[in-house]
């Protein structure tokens, strides 16, 4: 099966064709934004990170910044900097170039101050989309789709209705030849058991075991109850009693293909099919470790219903039940409530998520795209020094 | 198909969830491969939340999925809203 993506000169496909105006430090930010503001059809982000990093923490921050920069949805990226950080927009750039991508960089203090960093940054950021705008879509495999996979803001039907027909489409996708990821390790505790029978070897077993052990005693060493954060407040009050029950509800959403690989935050998959991410169940977290990580397509699942989207990756919403898709007509794409109300089954909207999937990688635009949702956040491993 | 107003996900379950809002007193019908049951809810129970289909123990396991979701804190008897008053989870649990 064929889909329309535009081929980068690394081979890997990408959905959409932006040009990315990215702080690689929480000091230009304001810059970045300006550039991007000024320079109608390119996309921007802030976020609070760059400097401060020690150790492993700073090979992560690397590892999120180049992958999210470096991710084939976008055809050229400005890396905007202050100029004494950490993480300069350079060493970004230099990771960038092994992909071919197109890259420019803006140092504030080498150009001299605000001003002069807007004025350059926007003269670099029209030729990045003047370049961009040769590209064209062309037939490409299913094969070439990395989907990441998120539920959010969940309610008890989400495992009864939205994951699993999300998992019904991410067999197909596999089937296809397609990577799909799960991630949202504190939603694996009580759940590693079924895990554990899809993996497809001994050692991705060790490491599913390995990461939601690991999250538990992190969990644990605050010592409090996790129930309060995870089921969250609108959880509970949407009938999801226990961290167990979230778990075992939220790992349908990927499937029931065989578990490949299990990557770190971020961390590109080396193999096609199902794949672990180790990352946070927070929303905007675990979509950014994904697209860094290289998924072109976010699937995400709701029950109380949330409008998030990305800059550079469209993000398809799948309501878990017909109040909050009406309710929130505006931001959900497909609703797969109409299951509970005898409309739909399971495979029914399955099917019409995979096509949904297929649309949206060829260009049409989800519902937070078209409402302006671009939310972005990292997540910091390490304390700030 | 005319929409059911509960579902018991597995045979093994002893929960079933509540697919619309349900009053107190409503008798819900509910079948699993190998079983139909009719439960009388002795209270109100909102859209996806769970009622127990049988008397569970203090400390007996809540099934749902098949697989066990939590522990009962006390006794919580036949048609009864099942939740985190009645019911808790036992990972992640720092606090003790």
């Amino acid at each position: 099966m064929k889909f329309w993506g535009y081929r980068r000169i690394d081979g890997r496909i990408g959905v959409r064709n932006h040009v990315l105006v990215f702080p690689t430090v929480i000091c230009a930010s304001a810059v970045a934004q300006r550039i991007s503001t000024e320079v109608p059809g390119t996309v921007w982000v802030t976020h609070a990170h760059g400097c401060g990093h020690l150790g492993e923490e700073k090979e992560h921050m690397i590892r999120v910044m180049s992958g999210f920069c470096g991710n084939p949805n976008a055809a050229g990226v400005l890396l905007v900097g202050l100029g004494c950080e950490l993480i300069t927009p350079e060493l970004i750039a230099e990771e960038l170039g092994k992909t071919g991508q197109r890259v420019e960089t803006v140092g504030i203090q080498r150009l001299g101050g605000t001003t002069e960093a807007v004025a350059r940054g926007k003269k670099l950021a029209e030729n990045l989309l003047k370049e961009a705008g040769a590209a064209q879509r062309e037939p490409v495999d299913v094969s070439e789709l990395i989907i990441g996979t998120h539920c959010g803001g969940s309610d008890t039907l989400s495992g009864l209705t939205a994951n699993p027909a999300l998992g019904f489409a991410c067999d197909l996708l596999v089937n296809a030849g397609a990577t799909v990821m799960i991630s949202e390790t504190a939603e694996m505790l009580g759940a590693e058991h079924v895990l554990e029978r899809w993996a497809i070897n001994d050692e991705v077993r060790r490491r599913i075991w390995a990461i939601t052990s690991t999250a538990e005693a992190n969990f644990k060493s605050m010592g409090v109850d996790i129930r309060g954060t995870e089921p969250s407040p609108g959880n509970v009050d949407g009938g999801l009693t226990t961290l167990e029950e979230k778990s075992l509800g939220s790992i349908r959403k990927g499937g029931t293909s065989p578990i490949v690989q299990v990557v770190k935050y971020a961390e590109r998959p080396s193999k096609k099919g199902l794949v672990i991410m180790d990352g946070p169940a927070h929303d905007i977290v675990s979509n950014t470790g994904m697209i860094a990580a290289g998924a072109q397509v976010i699937a995400f699942t709701t029950g109380r219903g949330t409008p998030v989207g990305s800059p550079i990756a469209p993000v398809i919403k799948i309501s878990s039940n017909s109040i909050v898709y009406h309710s929130m007509r505006d931001n959900i794409d497909i609703n797969a409530g109409a299951i509970l109300d005898g409309d739909e089954s399971i495979q029914s909207v399955g099917e019409q998520v995979f096509k949904e999937i297929i649309d949206v990688a060829s260009g049409k635009l989800t519902r937070a795209e078209v409402l302006g949702h671009h939310e972005f956040a990292i997540h910091a491993i390490g304390p700030t020094v | 198909m005319v929409p059911q107003s509960a579902i018991i996900v597995d045979a093994k379950d002893n929960v079933a969830t509540a697919l619309r809002p349900l009053e107190q007193g409503t008798s819900v019908h509910l079948e699993t491969e190998d079983k139909s049951l009719d439960i009388v809810l002795r209270q109100a129970v909102p859209m996806g939340h769970k009622f127990a289909l049988k008397d569970i123990e203090p400390g007996e396991p809540i099934i749902k999925y098949g697989e066990t979701i939590g522990r009962a804190t006390r006794k919580i008897m036949k048609g009864e809203h099942t939740h985190v008053h009645n019911v808790e989870g036992l990972r992640g649990r720092g606090d003790r």
